[in-house]
């Protein structure tokens, strides 16, 4: 396989809180391969947001963090200046936001927001860029483009802005673009709609994605690989057929649980929930953080957790469960 | 953005309209004015002749619109004290006024804006730590004494700047810092409270992910958001040092528009005082207009309100 785009190896994410330090993201992995989408999921506080926003390097600054690697398309990001990653930043990684109706600043037209990353970045004439953002913003389906720009955000819905935003995200034509739960703040009827334009969007301009989200509705439609987190831990990965039809740790499990899958959930079965909450992550942390819920939990899941992984299918887990169409065919 | 400011100009129209018309009528809550213009000696003959004199004995609503058509026409009548044209008297004193109020209000925002943005940057830094104690010391410290510290160490000790005086630019930099640094703290702190506010945005957020240099992101994108209630504030502190800088006036023996309105109000000099009160709520119209409109131009959701 070629040299994936973004490599990320033992990434740690601590904030200082008072009193103690909270270890947010522990230790995690991952790769991502041009033109693929990889989908982070897990509950709020997981730690998916400060990773991704690790990834593009707008953490704040008592925010520590540390990594063996992070590569970008050969670019150590651990490493890279602010003046680099500011180059990197709106032009060969960018990101969207979980809230539309924020996310844009008030005080400026569409048009200004919309061009500003491409007139940073590239050496093109306000025509050129007026012209690029009409095209993104007919190609993300908003009707009458060109009379768009000179609105503020006031003027738009939700819907509308976040496809402004996804617009935004490609003006420079990335290749990558972070979506941080980017339907999440949307009515449920336009959020299948926004999710399929950004995947067919990212699939036709071939980059690759990040979607963070917490719905594996959303996820079994559109990653080619998954990523679970676990209180600040990557406790399963794989591809997104591996996580869904032999998902290993118990947590994943739980969480396939815990939603209706077409063809998989039985007419009148009751959906599963996880009993219990996420324990805090301030001061040291040993074991398996997910053992305090856990119904398989034994003494050994105190220790150091073994990493395994078969064929790229990796999970965490002392004693990790059979496949799941073993264990829970119909008696 | 016109329609807008229309609706707001009519508003300032009516309401310097009912501006008028109170500080008209408030002068004769104070009692007869033909009886505290007499003196306490004169006879009731004489305070007769007074009233008919200046036509105190006419109904109010017929004096008050004699007074404000001339008014209109910048026809304040004549000051009782110096039995000249009031209108000539201000315009004179206004100049003075006007010059330090403006220098007030221009050195209030040049030291208080980059301050409180400079204190949000970087909060508890000791920028922000310095930022704080002056404001504290600003609020703390009444101008009077603060006028006097001064005149003190750089007029009588060090001998660089005249102590009183209006006649060159030089008399005019120790009013002009005691009645700026007297709005800066209020300015300062709704600058870096605002300026906090916006930096923890989403947008600005979103506008460092596009890799916007920090200076853009600063000035462009969160100062414009964070100075919106700014304009306002300084608007009403410019209108207030316009008519209220009395206590610096007198101190530095500027001879202003507020100097002559606290002798007016002693002599009982009415028309004076009437135009004065008029001229100063003005300013407050004017400038509260002129920050309406700024807003809007800054904040394109005001326009539509």
């Amino acid at each position: 396989m070629a040299d994936p785009l973004l490599s990320v190896r033992n990434l740690s994410i601590d904030i200082p809180v008072g009193g103690g330090t909270l270890h947010a993201v522990r230790g995690i992995d991952f790769d991502l391969q041009r033109g693929e989408v990889l989908s982070i999921v897990g509950e709020s506080g997981s730690g998916k947001s400060l990773t991704s926003l690790a990834v593009m390097g707008l953490l704040g600054k008592q925010i520590d963090r540390r990594a063996d690697r992070m590569d970008f398309d050969g670019v150590d990001l651990t490493r890279a200046s602010r003046r680099k990653m500011r180059s990197l930043r709106g032009a060969r990684m960018s990101m969207i936001f979980q809230e539309p109706m924020t996310s844009l600043n008030p005080a400026y037209t569409i048009g200004d927001q919309l061009t500003e990353a491409l007139l940073l970045h590239r050496n093109v004439s306000r025509e050129a860029a007026r012209d690029r953002a009409v095209e993104l913003l007919e190609k993300v389906g908003i009707t009458s483009a060109a009379s768009r720009l000179g609105q503020y955000p006031h003027q738009l819905s939700g819907g509308l802005r976040q496809r402004v935003m996804i617009a935004m995200a490609l003006m420079c034509g990335p290749e990558l673009i972070i979506a941080d739960e980017p339907t999440t703040a949307l009515d449920v009827t336009i959020q299948a709609q926004i999710l399929r334009l950004l995947v067919d969007l990212v699939r036709e301009m071939d980059m690759a994605m990040i979607l963070i989200t917490h719905d594996l509705g959303v996820v079994a439609r559109v990653a080619d690989k998954v990523a679970v987190m676990y209180a600040g831990e990557l406790v399963e990965t794989g591809t997104a057929g591996a996580i869904f039809n032999a998902p290993t740790h118990p947590y994943t499990r739980g969480l396939l649980r815990c939603i209706p899958l077409p063809g998989k959930t039985e007419r009148g079965s009751t959906l599963g929930t996880i009993p219990g909450i996420v324990p805090s992550l301030i001061g040291d942390i040993s074991g398996c953080a997910f053992r305090t819920r856990c119904e398989h939990a034994v003494d050994a899941c105190r220790g150091d957790i073994p990493r395994r992984e078969e064929d790229g299918h990796m999970f965490r887990c002392v004693h990790p469960q059979g496949r799941r169409t073993e264990e829970e065919a119909p008696a | 953005m016109l329609q807008f400011i229309l609706k707001r100009l009519g508003l300032a129209i009516l309401v310097a309209f009912t501006v008028s018309f109170i500080s008209f009528s408030l002068l004769f809550l104070s009692g007869d004015p033909a009886a505290a213009l007499a003196g306490e000696t004169a006879s009731g003959e004489d305070i007769e002749a007074l009233r008919k004199l200046y036509g105190f004995d006419r109904p109010m609503l017929v004096q008050y619109g004699d007074w404000l058509f001339s008014a209109l026409q910048g026809d304040f009548g004549e000051s009782y004290y110096f039995k000249l044209p009031v209108a000539s008297l201000i315009a004179e004193r206004l100049s003075v006024t006007m010059l330090l109020g403006v220098c007030g209000i221009s050195f209030a925002l040049l030291t208080a804006v980059p301050l409180g943005v400079a204190a949000a940057i970087r909060p508890n830094s000791l920028i922000d730590r310095v930022a704080l104690f002056l404001s504290v010391a600003g609020q703390a410290m009444p101008s009077f004494w603060f006028g006097l510290i001064l005149i003190v160490v750089f007029a009588i000790q060090l001998g660089w700047l005249p102590p009183s005086g209006a006649s060159t630019w030089r008399h005019f930099v120790m009013p002009t810092i005691v009645l700026g640094y007297y709005a800066m703290p209020a300015i300062m702190r709704l600058t870096r409270a605002g300026m906090l506010e916006v930096l923890n945005s989403d947008y600005i957020r979103t506008a460092r992910a596009k890799g916007a240099p920090e200076m853009r992101v600063m000035f462009k994108h969160a100062l414009r958001n964070a100075i919106i209630p700014v304009v306002s504030l300084a608007a009403v502190q410019m209108g207030f040092m316009l008519g209220g800088s009395i206590v610096v006036e007198s101190i530095f023996a500027l001879h202003g528009a507020g100097f002559l309105a606290w002798e007016s109000i002693g002599r009982n000099d009415l028309p004076t005082v009437q135009a004065l009160i008029l001229i100063f709520s003005m300013f407050y119209i004017v400038f509260t207009f002129l920050a309406d409109v700024l807003n809007a131009w800054l904040d394109p959701r005001m326009r539509s309100s």
